[in-house]
């Protein structure tokens, strides 16, 4: 997203990303440096437009001189950082975060609605994931179908909180939340009464779109044909922001 | 293809399906006239597409298709492990456990009862003999045995198939996942 002018108090900074030299607005973060620059880093939680959740631990970044690795999404960029994107310890370590994923609910992409339209997916394939090395879990979790539209299959959610946010943050109907801890931890609708009895949900479908997995879904789609178009959100953001 | 072994440079190849529905083998199949290429470099020593009825005991490439499921698979992919050089896990049943492994969610004696009672209307049995016991949980091959190359893919396309045997063939390791994603 075009950054509008910047407020006169706001600095820029030189620092270098994978050893060439860039600069920016001190108050921008990395992975928006990376993006505008075309600097491939991975992402699930993180989506330009929404508030930042710095959950997913995807887009884990090394800093010359820390041991501690920083979330490229909720770190900014400051003078003299050497920043690294894709060493082959962050490789390791994002191929493992999306294994986990993987094992943790039930991914079966051959027979799932988002096949072949899906981030996680996607992410697993440039990663070069051909398998998973942790026991699958198999455990069932809920599938809720009573939304007329909509469905939630919370067997493939990876609790990115993307459909909190849009739901709160540019619908501002807040039907969504997050529940519990752990393994039991899921999104919700409505203090967890089922989607299609929600007083809240205006049935804009943003939370859908936005979704990168096929947890949440358009009713009636079968294997693969749950496309999800993300275009809305940049425009509706920049909007408001020019306001 | 079975053709006994005159040339010996020939690449001994054995492949078995497990807990699959064979879609590994046909995309296997697809390859059509490359597979007389493939036969020149290759040659099937056991597979459901060949005559042989045992496992020789030495395999330069093995190929599973299908996931873990019952006692006889588990004991031909530790017989398949102990006689291949190097072992593939073909498609995603085997690569992932897949479809097979959605039975996981439910107790085993409710699976049984699922498909040989409730949905059976005459004369409803189990049956005893002849078929392997099924084991508890559906795994992929790799939570059994040690597995050198994997496949994903629902099936992996011919073309997929094509590219890592003959990657394999010129000596080289694969990277599967430039051609090919789970469900693919
Ligand atoms: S949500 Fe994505 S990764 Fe999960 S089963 Fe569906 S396509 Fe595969
Ligand atoms: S459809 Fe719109 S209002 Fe309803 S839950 Fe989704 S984002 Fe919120
Ligand atoms: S339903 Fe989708 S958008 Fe919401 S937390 Fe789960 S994966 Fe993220
Ligand atoms: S994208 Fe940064 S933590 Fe998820």
């Amino acid at each position: 997203m075009p950054i509008p002018a910047p407020p006169t108090n706001v600095r820029v900074v030189t620092f270098q990303i994978d050893g060439r030299d860039y600069s920016a607005r001190e108050d921008e973060t990395i992975i928006e440096v990376a993006r505008e620059n075309g600097i491939p880093i991975p992402s699930l939680c993180y989506l330009e437009g929404l508030s930042t959740w710095g959950a997913c631990r995807l887009c884990l970044v090394e800093l010359a001189g820390s041991p501690r690795l920083v979330a490229a999404c909720a770190t900014q960029v400051a003078e003299g950082l050497q920043i690294y994107t894709d060493t082959p310890r962050l490789q390791r370590y994002r191929r493992t975060i999306l294994e986990l994923l993987f094992a943790e609910r039930n991914h079966v992409c051959s027979v799932c609605v988002s096949n072949g339209h899906c981030e996680l997916q996607a992410l697993a394939q440039r990663y070069g994931l051909d398998h998973v090395r942790v026991p699958y879990r198999h455990v069932a979790y809920e599938v809720d179908a009573s939304h007329e539209m909509f469905r939630v299959d919370h067997n493939r959610c990876i609790l990115c909180t993307r459909c909190v946010r849009v739901c709160d943050e540019v619908e501002g109907a807040h039907t969504w939340d997050v529940m519990g801890r752990g393994s039991d931890c899921r999104v919700i609708t409505d203090m967890n009464r089922p989607w299609g009895a929600s007083d809240t949900c205006t049935s804009c479908g943003k939370c859908v779109q936005v979704c990168p997995t096929g947890a949440l879904v358009k009713q009636g789609t079968s294997v693969g044909e749950m496309t999800k178009d993300l275009h809305f959100l940049p425009y509706i953001t920049r909007r408001r922001h020019n306001r | 293809m079975s053709a006994p072994a005159k040339n010996p440079a020939k690449i001994r190849v054995a492949t078995a399906w497990l807990d699959g529905c064979s879609g590994c083998h046909m995309s296997f199949l697809d390859l059509d006239e490359r597979l007389i290429e493939l036969a020149r470099q290759i040659e099937i020593v056991y597979s459901p597409l060949v005559d042989t009825k045992t496992l020789p005991e030495q395999v330069d490439i093995g190929i599973l298709e299908g996931a873990i499921s019952n006692e006889d698979d588990l004991a031909r992919a530790q017989e398949f492990r102990r006689r291949c050089k190097r072992l593939i896990s073909l498609g995603d049943c085997a690569v992932t456990g897949n479809v097979p492994a959605l039975r996981n969610h439910f107790k085993l004696a409710d699976v049984i009862d699922r498909a040989y009672r409730e949905t059976v209307t005459l004369h409803p049995q189990l049956p005893t003999r002849d078929v392997p016991a099924l084991r508890e949980t559906v795994i992929p091959v790799h939570a059994a045995v040690a597995v050198d190359l994997f496949i994903p893919g629902c099936p992996p396309s011919a073309e997929t198939i094509w590219h890592v045997l003959g990657e394999l063939l010129a000596g080289r390791t694969p990277r599967p996942s430039d051609l090919t994603r789970f469900g693919a």
